[in-house]
């Protein structure tokens, strides 16, 4: 028997109590336990950035936290981005821009993008490139996704 | 070893170093290394799972006399942010800018990357320069002990370490640095973002009218930990940085190392960059 440990953490300003097994990773829970599954799961090991949340404030890779870490802690994913009128005009560029292939890298893509935002309000393309540098994106299709990126206007 | 037990997130350095006591404990901190490496099964998690992530007193970058501490929960984009650090250990920002990708910059913590002893962390290399010391805390009775240890007598060998399995790293400690310090760090990889050194190297000294003192020279990934070169210090130190002294001290550096074949690259390319890239960073430092 696994050994479950009980969470207790705010997810897309909902707050969550949720039993998680102790050596379960965050995307494991918000896609498995939870059933969010708009974090996608590509590499499991940090190269990718698909499962790329917001916890605390902060863009991190879930697949390389604990769930158990999530207690006490805020906790944001696409789908709550999803109903935040500031992340609007970000989905609105990604949509302008064609920014949108297969969509797999996509909700990674806009949760560090909004994390980059906040950060550097007017980045430029080189300081786009480095924020997204830990997203991969198989379709190749870099050079839209930055365009959309440096479209938005947080001011 | 047992099997995981028992789940415990300690809210003070007390309660930690009491669970340590009997060493059957895996510590979890940013998790970026030990979730990918426990899913993978390379390591197994011994009876106790310990998160330290809520003790307060491993936070923090403060100046405390003529010292810079780092908790060791501050996360690798703190350390890069932090104004201390910006202006007296630039060359650990020449690093941390070299680390991983922004997530794992936001998760991962300089304890980790201290603890997992890689002979590539990047952050170990400017940290040897900077003749960093680790300070490790045990309750070997019912009192906190706390020691400390330079970090060039701490690695011993790939994932391995002279702290004991009661002991845990509360901070690590750096000496300000002199006036007309100077110091570079180089990580060569294939790709910027997200990748493991090849080979490393960091430099540092004073600069003192084209004559560098107090030369260190550490270098990532061509020894089963990261190391001092001692030899390549020596050649180096109270040297004016010229021409003819740089291709020498080069040479002496390639010769140092003794690094493996292995999938990134072959001993004889890690000796060659070694070579190429002291040349290189002498250069840069030769200009500071």
């Amino acid at each position: 028997m696994s050994l479950k440990h009980d969470i207790e953490f705010t997810l897309n300003g909902v707050k969550r109590r949720v039993a998680v097994d102790v050596t379960m990773n965050t995307l494991a829970m918000l896609r498995d336990v939870i059933g969010l599954t708009g974090t996608k799961y590509g590499c499991g090991e940090g190269e990718c950035g698909a499962c790329t949340i917001q916890v605390d404030g902060s863009s991190l890779n879930s697949c390389l936290m604990f769930a158990v870490d999530c207690d006490g802690r805020n906790v944001i994913t696409i789908e709550g981005l999803a109903n935040d009128s500031k992340a609007d005009a970000l989905r609105d560029a990604f949509v302008e821009h064609g920014a949108v292939q297969c969509g797999f890298c996509t909700p990674g893509m806009i949760m560090q993008a909004d994390h980059l935002l906040h950060k550097h309000p007017h980045p430029d393309e080189a300081c786009v490139k480095r924020g997204i540098e830990g997203n991969l994106c198989r379709c190749t299709g870099y050079k839209k996704i930055v365009d959309a990126i440096v479209a938005v206007d947080r001011a | 070893m047992t099997e995981l037990k028992h789940y415990f997130a300690p809210t003070s350095l007390d309660q930690a170093v009491e669970c340590l006591k009997d060493g059957d404990v895996t510590i979890l901190a940013g998790g970026t290394d030990l979730t990918p490496q426990s899913q993978a099964g390379r390591i197994k998690i011994k009876h106790t799972l310990m998160n330290i992530r809520h003790i307060p007193q491993l936070s923090g970058i403060t100046l405390e006399g003529t010292e810079i501490r780092i908790g060791a929960l501050a996360t690798i984009t703190e350390i890069m942010e932090h104004p201390l650090v910006k202006e007296h250990l630039p060359v650990l920002i020449e690093a941390c800018d070299h680390f991983a990708s922004d997530q794992i910059r936001n998760a991962g913590t300089i304890g980790g990357n201290i603890c997992n002893a890689s002979p590539a962390g990047d952050t170990l290399i400017p940290l040897l320069v900077l003749d960093a010391c680790v300070e490790l805390a045990s309750m070997p009775e019912s009192k906190i002990y706390r020691h400390c240890m330079p970090l060039s007598t701490f690695f011993v060998g790939p994932g391995k370490t002279r702290k004991s399995l009661c002991e845990l790293v509360t901070c690590v400690r750096i000496p300000l640095p002199a006036p007309g310090h100077v110091a570079r760090f180089y990580k060569l990889g294939t790709r910027p973002a997200l990748d493991i050194s090849t080979i490393s190297i960091g430099v540092g000294g004073t600069l003192k009218q084209g004559i560098l003192s107090n030369a260190r020279v550490a270098f990532g990934a061509v020894a089963p930990t990261p190391t001092r070169a001692s030899q390549t210090e020596q050649a180096l130190e109270g040297q004016r940085l010229d021409a003819a002294t740089i291709d020498k001290v080069a040479a002496v550096a390639r010769d140092e190392v003794k690094p493996i074949d292995d999938v990134r690259a072959t001993a004889w390319y890690r000796k060659e960059m070694i070579h190429n890239i002291t040349k290189r960073i002498l250069s840069h430092v030769a200009q500071a």
